[in-house]
């Protein structure tokens, strides 16, 4: 059902565990529907991620997004991680399940609003960032139509 | 793939390893005997024969008569069968079914379908265990209700319903009894003159017998019309070339299943009540679901807050252990199982639910090795859930 890849992150998840402090922290996903990431951020002076970490409750692939995404967002600067798409997550895990392509829009998810916050604390505007959704729901659906 | 020596399967539910007597009885009925035993030759004779002691042995096991059991492709074939053909045969007499929230989907599907074609289904609430109440029951019945079909047990949560009162309540009131005893027949008594059933589905392959052999029994007198139209087979109720080896399979399984019922259940119960209890006190913010007493024999089901369900049976997995859950993940939609919503559990510990599900060759080592890989792997996603983290920092003000 799983590519390597996917059982790789999930076994093995990098990046797992919270950050004191963090420049910026989001959470997306609702239990509801059986999903919720949380991503921590430390962004240094220079808008760079210095560091990442994840909680998330969930499947297989949701927790494999979420590993996934981290390493994709590690060591770049804002902008970069910005650019970081749920598509871009999957094809580095080689795909997933159609039923799971939520999962990765979760992980893109996680990753703006934690970034959101980091804007709002900050109080800088970053270009191209929306607020995060708080309904993972309406987007899942929006996605498989 | 993992070696299958180590495998530790607990999900009976799904489906039994066949019994090796139960191939054996199987075996002549591919190269040797294989006629079509509708023929007229005498070497036919053999399989008929065959077909007809399976016929026996099935309804032995449920104290009804051979000519009352109809063989199917399966239990949902069964269910279809009955539900259809019922509301056909019945039309005149009223369209309103009585159901519950908690039956397969084979049923519930069955039970939509019908209401498209203007039948209206009553879907009885279940408490927190699973249990209908006898008093809803009673009440939901009306003029025209033409069928009465609750579940003997549940697939998920093992609930045993009370079948009995439900025969009692139904004769009463002169409605037709269906019971989809799918995960119940062969596993716990089930007797259909003292409990007044009318109907009963059955599958082959939860019992140690093969996939894709069912039964459907009809009580004598009830109106059923053909399902599978194309022969005479089965009192020309339902065509097609009868599966010879698969009902020569499902005779022996029920056969086997009768003699061993006695040591079977005690051996079983004894098993999940040691399992349940080690659970319940070893791993924290867990809950049972399903009856206690009134259970399969076979059956736990637990939910554990904070984790999902999918990811669960994955690390299991990887230790070699094979079991199922009701998360939204498993069932392929956004909700977790509806049996889980209808005992009242809220999404989210819903999706947290694992099925264990024994047979008579489970050990209790192979059950002491499951708890205590389920500890670990319980405590790791935890780590990892920021439900959990959530609950930690609130406990912790």
């Amino acid at each position: 059902m799983y590519s390597e890849k996917v059982m790789d992150h999930f076994s093995n998840p990098r990046n797992v565990g919270e950050i004191e402090n963090p420049s910026g922290v989001g959470t997306v996903g609702n239990a509801k529907c059986g999903d919720i990431m949380r991503m921590y951020l430390d962004v240094d002076e220079n808008q760079v991620i210095r560091d990442v970490k994840f909680k998330t409750f969930g499947c297989g692939a949701a927790i494999a997004t979420s590993s996934m995404a981290t390493e994709m967002v590690k060591g770049k600067t804002i902008q970069q991680a910005l650019e970081v798409t749920n598509k871009a997550v999957m094809d580095a895990l080689d795909g997933l399940p159609p039923v799971k392509v939520h999962c990765s829009l979760l992980a893109e998810q996680a990753i703006h609003a934690a970034l959101w916050d980091y804007a709002q604390k900050n109080n800088i505007e970053i270009e191209g960032l929306e607020p995060p959704v708080n309904d993972i729901e309406e987007i899942v659906d929006d996605e498989e139509d | 793939m993992e070696d299958t020596k180590k495998l530790i399967y607990l999900d009976n539910a799904a489906t039994t390893q066949v019994d090796p007597e139960v191939f054996e009885a199987m075996k002549p009925y591919f190269c040797e005997l294989y006629a079509n035993p509708s023929s007229v030759y005498s070497f036919a004779g053999k399989a008929a024969k065959a077909v007809e002691g399976a016929r026996e042995q099935i309804a032995h096991l449920i104290n009804a008569k051979a000519r009352e059991i109809y063989f199917t492709g399966g239990g949902s074939e069964s269910d279809n069968w009955t539900l259809k053909s019922v509301a056909e045969q019945y039309a005149k007499k009223g369209k309103h079914i009585i159901t519950s929230k908690i039956e397969h989907h084979a049923i519930l599907h069955t039970a939509e379908y019908l209401e498209k074609q203007g039948y209206e289904v009553t879907y009885l609430d279940v408490d927190e265990n699973g249990k209908i109440s006898l008093e809803e029951l009673e009440a939901a019945i009306r003029p025209d209700t033409i069928l009465i079909s609750i579940m003997a047990a549940n697939n998920e949560i093992g609930t045993i319903q009370p079948l009995e009162e439900i025969g009692r309540i139904a004769k009463a009131h002169d409605v037709l009894f269906h019971t989809d005893a799918v995960q119940a027949f062969g596993h716990i008594p089930i007797d259909v003159e003292r409990m007044n059933i009318d109907l009963l589905s059955a599958s082959g392959h939860k019992i140690h017998g093969p996939k894709g052999i069912g039964i459907l029994y009809v009580r004598k007198g009830v109106k059923i019309s053909s399902f599978i139209h194309g022969g005479a087979q089965e009192r020309k109720r339902r065509a097609g070339t009868h599966n010879v080896p698969g009902i020569v399979g499902m005779g022996k399984a029920a056969s086997l299943a009768e003699e061993r019922m006695g040591k079977t259940m005690a051996q079983e119960t004894e098993l999940r009540d040691y399992t349940i209890h080690r659970i319940e006190t070893e791993i924290p913010y867990c809950r049972l679901n399903g009856d206690r007493t009134d259970r399969l024999p076979n059956n736990m089901n637990f939910c554990f807050r904070f984790v999902e369900g999918e990811s669960l049976l994955i690390m299991l997995d990887s230790k070699g252990i094979c079991a199922s859950s009701g998360s939204a993940c498993t069932s392929g939609s956004l909700d977790p199982s509806h049996v889980l919503l209808a005992i009242g559990l809220p999404h989210e510990i819903a999706h947290g639910s694992l099925r264990m599900t024994i047979s008579e060759s489970t050990t209790k080592e192979e059950l002491d090795e499951t708890v205590d890989h389920l500890k670990g792997i319980i405590e790791r996603l935890r780590s990892m859930s920021p439900l959990y983290e959530d609950f930690i920092k609130k406990q912790a003000k």
